[in-house]
């Protein structure tokens, strides 16, 4: 019986929780409107009709729906927790690797070399057998639990170290960008066994489905919009339960709280690598669609973009991370095509913009307007 | 024969008065060759039953050389053992020509010429003469060949001469050069040397140089003496000689003695490595504190996290190369020039950088940072469209480049050096900036409290913008002596911010020395590790080492002392 009413105060929490987030409701709306949409306008209009929606746009619509879990999950650290962490990217390509590894697996002797174990690079470099670390990733449970562990596990431990020493601010946001920059430097080395330089990449089927299909596109892009939903709700809901608030006021005001008898360590690692597991899941999820998971990915650049996604959406607002991810990644996808040379100019104006005018992203905007209507 | 001659009329009536007496040389070994065509024994007298008693055969250079072109065979070996019994001062710059392959001798009326190596064409003069012949085409001549043993004969024979070099340099190279071929027909102008050198390095070598022939002598006290001789020197013949005795000698107590000796001086080598690295290792520290030291101004002054320091390192890089493209023609003094242009031009860029965006940020670090960052993407694209995204190069003045060779192993790059010594004294100058004059103890004074700064009487809006102003103009001299060390290109900045930010935190914020001992320890633990681990991963783990030393001591090596909460 109590577990009963322990399953109903929490649902009921949710739909709490949802109650009084508009914003949520016309995100999670527009993700079950996308999810009806893009496979219709894909798979059904035939490709003569100027009303198809090709798999190139199907693809880069799901690229953006995992940068969108990316930011939510930064969002979570940064905009309730005050954690800025320079060193998302490097959970994001964490938990693309794990699934790369799976995706390599998959190839098996349609390799170019196709030696039945060992992926390509590890033929070219003449490996003798698959690394230890590599076992296991043939299996797509596992390999999927390892993408939300080796985070999660990255996350506790970093967490545990940083907040247990009260490493906060600048320092800590330096640190974990120095973290993301050894990760790198180390993920280009051949000898760690992940590609080195190249990554990996060719990647054939998932699951036994063909990776170029357009319906495993589809699955995956619903899968992306599903996952996003849920992470959703459980983000929504974990911010508006009691952690959410006492994660908030350490953020606000991290002593008083240590000095009202709060173990402020726990609670920021709790977060933390909540935060770091979501990332994973998104990076695993954007491997599959872009075909390629390489180094690159740990590059501090990557990780202080999506602090600019969020910021830009508006922080500690859950919706406003999704909405500045799509935003700007919609911007540079423009951008790079019509005039490449303007983006880093633009990117970095919209730095200096949003931080000095817009403190409250493009979310705020709205609310601010919201307030003068009720002042009036 | 008549067009031979008609060529040799046409050459007299072209060249001018002390050329005539080569080419009347010329006509008379054409005399001797035409009766005995051989030049394999130059110096022999002129054959007997030749007509002319009168003429006396003198063996001159430029018959010499007449006589080689003449000859169908042109032996090159003769033809530098002829020369090399020559005492004129052509000879040499000859040789020279010779060794570096410029030498030719014209297909159609044979003569020695100099080419200059052209597209096509090659420009030639005489080498008797040294009158310029115009351009011929490649067909037109035959380059004079050599093969490996005639050049190393060249070589030694240049190296002969120059041992009577005045220049002790030349003398110095002359011997090690011998020394390295282990000439043995040296040996006497080696000792003849010996007997009158009065510098002491050339002294010292020579006195190796014959050592190093004792080593392979037959005596076997000879041998021994020389074992004695050469004990701690790290020359690389004398060290293969060693090892040489210690194997095959057949006298017992010298293969021991040589293998002592030989330890004595694997054990210097070892040593002298270790000083190599330790060099390295200040040489980086230096870079990162030229590099970081800026940082821990603004950072620790103003609790400002300055995302486009290395941005500004860049500026300075490109100030330099726009500054030696300014000055194309005073390559030695436009880096000097450069250091106050770079200051001046990332300290304006840093005074707006804080003027236009980080005032409306203060007590907002995280928002500093973004907004920083969004300004190094800014700047990194300016310097991609205003000159492109290629690496340009800064070249290095004369001065700068090189190697100061203390011994046979150990060599100290100079830039290197200079950077060294130029990054102490922007530390002293620094570090005097800010404990003597007014400005510095302003800086002080808001770094430790602002607010009671402010109450009496700092402006502390001014000390802001100056702190930030001096902060970047110190990235910009790092940027200068960077542009010695690396690519100057947009992305540079990117490759210090890291470790420039790894300094700051390792020392501790707000203190110049914490910044000075952490670049330093860093550095040099970098170039200790980099032999065992590789580069990446001796970066890899320093980094982690760092990561890791943060959560045991989050203020660094020197936390700023105070009593204050941290939120």
């Amino acid at each position: 019986m109590p577990i009963d009413t322990a399953n109903i105060s929490s649902h009921s929490m949710i739909l709490n929780a949802l109650g009084k987030d508009r914003g949520g409701q016309i995100l999670l709306l527009a993700l079950l409107g996308i999810c009806i949409v893009v496979p219709v306008f894909n798979l059904l209009v035939p490709q003569t009709s100027s009303l198809h929606l090709s798999t190139y746009v199907v693809t880069l619509l799901g690229k953006y729906l995992c940068f969108a879990l990316l930011a939510l999950a930064l969002d979570l650290a940064w905009g309730y927790c005050g954690i800025l962490s320079l060193g998302h990217g490097a959970f994001f390509a964490l938990g693309g690797y794990c699934m790369g590894m799976y995706l390599m697996r998959q190839i098996g002797t349609r390799g170019v070399y196709g030696d039945p174990v060992l992926p390509d690079f590890m033929v070219f470099l003449d490996w003798e057998e698959l690394p230890w670390y590599w076992l296991g990733f043939d299996n797509f449970g596992f390999a999927m639990l390892m993408a939300l562990l080796v985070p999660g596990i990255l996350g506790f431990v970093f967490g545990w170290l940083a907040f247990r020493s009260r490493v906060t601010g600048v320092y800590l946001s330096i640190i974990l960008q120095a973290l993301t920059y050894a990760l790198m430097l180390a993920f280009f080395r051949n000898e760690m066994g992940f590609g080195g330089n190249n990554g990996m990449t060719d990647f054939k089927d998932i699951l036994g489905f063909d990776l170029q299909a357009d319906t495993t596109r589809i699955a995956l892009f619903v899968l992306t919009a599903v996952i996003l939903a849920l992470v959703y709700v459980v983000s929504r809901y974990v911010v508006s339960s009691k952690f959410g608030r006492v994660v908030v006021s350490i953020r606000d005001a991290e002593s008083r709280m240590r000095f009202l008898g709060y173990k402020v360590d726990r609670y920021k690692t709790a977060l933390f690598v909540f935060s770091a597991v979501i990332a994973g899941i998104a990076g695993a999820l954007y491997v599959p669609m872009v075909g390629i998971i390489n180094p690159g990915e740990f590059s501090p650049l990557n990780s202080i973009e999506i602090v600019i996604w969020v910021a830009i959406g508006g922080r500690s607002t859950l919706f406003g991370a999704v909405l500045g991810a799509i935003l700007v990644n919609y911007a540079k996808t423009r951008f790079t095509a019509v005039m490449p040379e303007m983006w880093l100019f633009g990117l970095g104006a919209l730095f200096v913009l949003v931080t000095v005018f817009l403190p409250k992203g493009v979310v705020g905007l709205f609310g601010a307007r919201k307030k003068k209507d009720v002042q009036s | 024969m008549l067009r031979l001659f008609g060529s040799l009329h046409k050459i007299i009536v072209s060249l001018h008065a002390p050329v005539l007496r080569a080419t009347r040389a010329l006509i008379l070994t054409f005399v001797v060759i035409s009766s005995a065509p051989s030049i394999a024994q130059p110096v022999i007298p002129a054959p007997a039953g030749l007509a002319d008693e009168a003429v006396t055969y003198i063996n001159t250079y430029s018959n010499i050389l007449q006589s080689f072109a003449a000859n169908e065979d042109r032996e090159t070996a003769d033809l530098i053992a002829a020369l090399a019994l020559l005492e004129e001062p052509q000879v040499r710059t000859f040789l020279d020509t010779l060794l570096a392959g410029d030498v030719y001798v014209m297909r159609e009326n044979p003569r020695v010429v100099i080419a200059t190596r052209g597209e096509d064409l090659l420009a030639i003069t005489d080498a008797i003469t040294g009158a310029a012949l115009g351009e011929v085409a490649t067909r037109a001549v035959q380059r004079v060949s050599l093969n490996n043993s005639l050049r190393r004969t060249l070589r030694v024979l240049l190296a002969d001469l120059d041992l009577e070099s005045p220049d002790p340099a030349a003398r110095l190279d002359a011997v090690a050069y011998l020394m390295s071929q282990g000439a043995e027909e040296s040996k006497p102008k080696l000792e003849a040397l010996l007997a009158n050198e009065e510098d002491t390095a050339v002294l010292t070598q020579v006195t190796a140089a014959l050592a190093l022939l004792d080593l392979t002598s037959t005596d076997s006290v000879v041998r021994g003496q020389a074992i004695d001789a050469v004990d701690g020197n790290l020359n690389n013949a004398i060290r293969n000689a060693l090892a040489e005795i210690a194997e095959n000698d057949p006298d017992e107590a010298l293969r021991v003695k040589a293998r002592e000796s030989l330890e004595g001086i694997a054990d210097r080598i070892r040593w002298l490595g270790h000083l190599e690295t330790l060099f390295f290792g200040i040489s980086l520290g230096s870079v990162l504190l030229l590099a970081a030291i800026g940082l821990a101004i603004t950072f620790g002054v103003m609790g400002v996290i300055n995302m486009a320091h290395g941005e500004l390192i860049m500026l300075g890089a490109y100030t330099t190369f726009v500054v030696q493209q300014l000055l194309p023609n005073h390559l030695e003094i436009s880096i000097i020039v450069a250091i106050p242009a770079a200051f001046i031009v990332s300290a304006l860029f840093g005074i707006a950088i804080e003027r236009g965006v980080i005032r409306f940020l203060y007590g907002r670090p995280l928002e500093t940072l973004l907004a920083t960052f969004g300004i190094s993407l800014i700047l990194q694209q300016l310097v991609r469209t205003v000159f492109s995204p290629l690496n340009r190069s800064v070249s290095t003045p004369q001065w700068m480049s090189g190697q100061w060779q203390i011994n046979e192993v150990l060599a100290l790059n100079y830039n290197r050096l200079y950077i060294i010594i130029f990054c102490l004294l922007v530390f002293f100058l620094l570090s005097m900036l800010l404990k003597k004059t007014r400005l510095g103890i302003e800086v002080r004074a808001v770094a430790q409290n602002r607010a009671m700064a402010r109450a009496i009487g700092v402006r502390s809006n001014r000390v802001d913008a100056l702190t930030f102003g001096l902060g970047s103009g110190i990235a910009g001299i790092a940027g200068v002596a960077l542009s010695q060390l690396t690519n100057v290109g947009p992305n540079m900045g990117q490759d210090y911010i890291v470790d420039s930010f790894m300094v700051v935190v390792f020392g501790g914020v707000g203190n110049l020395w914490g910044a000075f001992y952490s670049s330093f320890i860093l550095g040099i633990v970098n170039k200790v590790l980099e032999p065992e681990a590789g580069a990446v991963l001796a970066k890899i783990l320093i980094l982690v080492f760092i990561i890791l030393f943060i959560q045991r001591q989050p203020r660094g090596l020197f936390p700023a002392k105070g009593r204050g909460v941290e939120d």
